[in-house]
């Protein structure tokens, strides 16, 4: 038996309205809006805090021993960004990882090579992370039509939420979008040709062959997700293969997100896990370069995602941006910060020393007085005893705004900066940014979370650090206090 | 501990105009500066025997200073504290003076900041990072920002609302702006009223760009010498009567730490109080300058210096007591706010001005009758990393 046992997602607090996009370029708005990526997130940075969202809901990260991410917008061409999710998840060093890139249906072909190494025996609950931060030319529908998210999927054979029963994988060579090398934006061929005989021929074929060979009917299914590049033809689709659209295609989430890339098609699978019955059938699909198909059979388990998922409230948890800053954000738009000194150089050598530092959060705790301390220190800062400490990460712990301010004269690309000083449920205090948050609303006693972050990015190196952010309000999110 | 007091004169200071001196180089100010002190101790270059500079960023080694002086051939050293740099120099004349090593010695500070091009100081990892090769991973602030998270903190903590502490803030600023608009050496020279301050543009909530010292250029100097030697130099010297320094450790990652003071103040100022034999500060200094960088830290370290009891520097500030008129006159000069912060020339210039007030030489702003200054700086990453600095001396 093999299947989900948790999900995650990670969608970035800003939205663009699609009739901003419009209005700046006098096109037709395709309606509603997308999320965009803030000025210190990329695709790695999403998935590391797709991928703690799905940990958290699963049974925490030690019994991980493989991590795929998949994107078409990794930051790095040369360089494996698994391994950095891994590292953030502090996973052990037989952990296998591997980046798949390339392809829209990376996060599909993620979970047929996970299956294959959990039905192996090879590797036992695998995550799965896939993240895209698209860009469309300006002016283009696909600038109105890109939005950027991060999903996570755990895979593995015990404590499912959803078990595959069933799955089919075609590949098919065509060119609906690309980009070469040195392209920063994605190109497409004409729609009319690539819906009609990319999107539509390939998926209808796909998903005829495998309810054949599975001696399933449309009827069967709950819900079935149609991956596809936009709304309508998801719909199309779905009448030409027999399927009610009313009732069971799942909403592809257009109007709030926008097409996520590699991330889609697991955000609509959470999308319908979130308002999934036990017992339920879903028809799963991707596309791009080919299709992948699941049947997954929801077992009484989903339970446990209903609580901690949360789409809706990651989508209600939103703050509109202009154009102009969609534009710098994404180094579109060169911009004039305050005159500031060059930041510091920094130095592979020691970012690699300090790594359980900066990607896991480590700090320490003093065997003989108890205080909890980050940075790392070798004496204690409390009761002076040299090198007798317990390891001890913040990652996942919430803390309250002990004293905060913003900064006018720091360069971002998001002024003003703001730093808070936080006090950790259970101990600890740390000086970090603050993101994600409207400068209004910050006060004193403010519960935060901590996220995942590009601080700031040399010739040399991209710094990813952890900064706050304010929690967003539900169920288990009373902070424990200090005992 | 047999402390210093007593035993080290000031015989002679100098003191450049401190501002955006475009058409001045290191070498001109530390010549400017050390010329004045030199005339004012009656010697020459030659009579010196052993000197320190203190500079943060405008020279790397202690030739920064021995070539525009031409000493050659003596012992010179750079000494560098952040904001203490200049009340380091002194203290490492005074120790060497009063180890007998040295009967006069020179202690000069010095820093140009306007050639950079930026705004603001440059903020520097000081805990276990060279410049050279960071590991990142950490956030990134200015200067203001530190100093408005303690104001944010210390608002919460005593009940004082955004315009109330806003208010609070700006008589302080007015306060120093009156008297710098006296002092010919600073930097801006003029009244400035608290309408002005509170409308101010906010630079780091919530300080707002009249709550900040300026940024300037500028160098102090000072002639050292044995006490018994002093008055062969002059009728008036001043006496070293204490020189602290406290140098923190991560006090805010302790759990008690509460936000609203900076133990390296308290500290420095409770070593030079013992020194120096002091009760009762308040009553027994005549004059202070203090390390008014932000507007909140003037604030606080009223506190911190023993003046205020905790939490009640307000009921002080609306009193007058630091006021040139008031029972403790404080940045009587216009402090950092009026002639802005030269890192490593700040402590001399503080000392510039309590030598000239306790000699009766202050002109507009002569306080009546001095007898005991003190000196404060404050250097660092706030709260947690931080260098407090104290020198007291009397005639």
């Amino acid at each position: 038996m093999v299947g989900i046992k948790s999900i995650g997602l990670h969608v970035p607090v800003y939205r663009l309205s699609r009739d901003t996009l419009a209005n700046a370029w006098q096109t037709r708005s395709l309606g509603g809006e997308r999320a965009v990526a803030g000025h210190d997130e990329d695709s790695l940075t999403m998935a590391v805090n797709a991928s703690h969202h799905c940990v958290s809901m699963g049974n925490g990260n030690a019994s991980i021993q493989g991590v795929f991410f998949t994107s078409t917008s990794s930051p790095y061409k040369e360089k494996q960004v698994a391994a950095t999710v891994a590292a953030t998840l502090d996973l052990t060093a037989n952990t296998y990882t591997a980046d798949i890139t390339g392809s829209l249906r990376g996060a599909t072909i993620a979970m047929n090579l996970a299956m294959g190494l959990a039905k192996g025996g090879l590797a036992e609950n695998v995550i799965i992370t896939a993240s895209d931060c698209r860009l469309g030319m300006p002016q283009s529908d696909n600038e109105q039509r890109f939005g950027d998210a991060a999903a996570a999927v755990m895979m593995g054979n015990s404590n499912l939420i959803a078990e595959v029963t069933a799955s089919y994988s075609i590949y098919d060579e065509f060119i609906d979008h690309w980009r070469f090398d040195n392209d920063v934006f994605v190109k497409s061929w004409e729609e009319r040709f690539t819906i009609s005989e990319g999107y539509m021929r390939v998926v209808k074929r796909s998903v005829t062959e495998f309810l054949a060979n599975e001696s399933l009917r449309p009827s069967d299914f709950a819900k079935v997700i149609l991956c596809g590049p936009d709304p309508r033809s998801q719909v199309g689709l779905a009448k030409a293969l027999g399927f009610d659209p009313k009732a069971q295609l799942q909403d592809p989430l257009f109007a709030g997100i926008g097409h996520a890339g590699t991330a889609e098609p697991l955000i609509m699978l959470a999308a319908a896990l979130e308002k999934a019955k036990a017992g339920d059938r879903i028809l799963f699909t991707a596309y791009g370069d080919g299709s992948d198909l699941f049947v997954f059979e929801v077992t009484k388990d989903i339970k446990r995602i209903h609580e901690g998922l949360g789409l809706e409230r990651q989508l209600a948890r939103r703050q509109a941006i202009n154009y102009e800053k969609y534009l710098s954000w994404r180094n579109l738009l060169p911009i004039g910060l305050p005159r500031r000194p060059d930041p510091e150089m920094r130095s592979v050598a020691s970012r690699w020393r300090e790594r359980k530092r900066i990607l896991a959060l480590y700090g320490g705790k003093c065997r003989n007085c108890g205080t909890v301390q980050y940075p790392p220190q070798r004496v204690c800062v409390g009761c002076g005893k040299k090198d007798d400490f317990d390891e001890y990460t913040f990652i996942g712990r919430k803390a309250r705004i002990f004293t905060f301010a913003t900064d006018r004269l720091s360069p971002t690309k998001a002024p003003p900066a703001m730093n808070v000083f936080v006090e950790f449920e259970r101990g600890g205090r740390m000086i970090a940014e603050l993101t994600d948050c409207a400068p209004e609303k910050l006060e004193i006693g403010m519960p935060v979370e901590m996220t995942f972050r590009k601080m700031h990015q040399s010739d040399e190196m991209y710094d990813y650090f952890w900064k706050a952010r304010p929690i967003v309000k539900g169920k288990n999110d009373e902070i424990r206090r200090r005992t | 501990m047999k402390g210093i007091k007593d035993k080290v004169a000031i015989v002679g200071m100098g003191c450049t105009h401190f501002g955006e001196l475009w058409d001045k180089s290191v070498e001109d100010l530390i010549v400017d500066a050390a010329y004045e002190a030199f005339e004012d101790a009656g010697i020459e270059a030659k009579d010196i025997q052993a000197a320190w500079l203190g500079t943060v960023q405008s020279g790397l080694t202690a030739i920064s200073l021995s070539a525009p002086l031409k000493l050659q051939y003596l012992p010179v050293t750079r000494v560098e504290n952040m904001c203490c740099t200049g009340t380091e120099a002194v203290r490492a004349a005074a120790y060497a003076v009063a180890a007998g090593v040295y009967d006069v010695v020179l202690a000069l500070g010095v820093e140009k900041l306007k050639d950079t091009g930026w705004m603001g100081v440059q903020s520097a990892n000081i805990v276990g990072e060279t410049s050279l090769g960071i590991a990142g991973g950490k956030p990134e602030f200015s200067a203001p920002e530190m100093f408005a998270r303690l104001a944010v903190k210390y608002f919460e903590r005593y009940g004082i609302d955004f315009d109330q502490g806003k208010k609070l803030l700006a008589k302080i600023v007015k306060k120093s702006h009156h008297n710098g608009a006296m002092n010919p050496k600073a930097h801006y020279q003029r009244e400035i009223t608290e309408e002005q301050v509170l409308k101010a543009p906010i630079v780091a909530y919530p300080l707002g760009i009249l709550d900040c010292c300026g940024v300037s250029d500028g160098a102090a100097a000072a002639i050292l010498t044995r006490a018994d030697m002093a008055k062969k130099f002059r009728t008036d010297p001043i006496y070293i009567k204490a020189l602290s320094v406290s140098t923190g450790a991560h006090q805010e990652l302790r759990e008690d730490y509460d936000y609203t003071h900076l133990e390296e103040n308290v500290r420095s100022a409770e070593m030079a109080y013992k020194e120096a034999g002091i009760k009762d500060p308040r009553k027994e200094l005549n004059i202070a300058e203090v390390h008014d960088c932000f507007s909140i830290h003037e604030m606080l370290l009223y506190e911190d210096l023993g003046w205020s009891p905790r939490g009640k520097a307000k009921e002080d500030i609306e009193a007058g007591t630091f006021t040139h008129e008031g029972d403790l006159p404080v940045n009587t000069d216009g402090g950092l706010k009026c002639f802005g912060h030269p890192l490593g020339a700040s402590g001399l210039r503080m000392l510039y001005e309590v030598y000239k007030q306790l000699q009766e030489k202050a002109g507009p702003r002569q306080v009546k009758n001095p007898h005991l200054g003190l000196t404060h700086n404050l250097g660092g990453i706030v709260p947690g990393a931080c260098i407090g600095a104290c020198s007291i001396v009397g005639n």
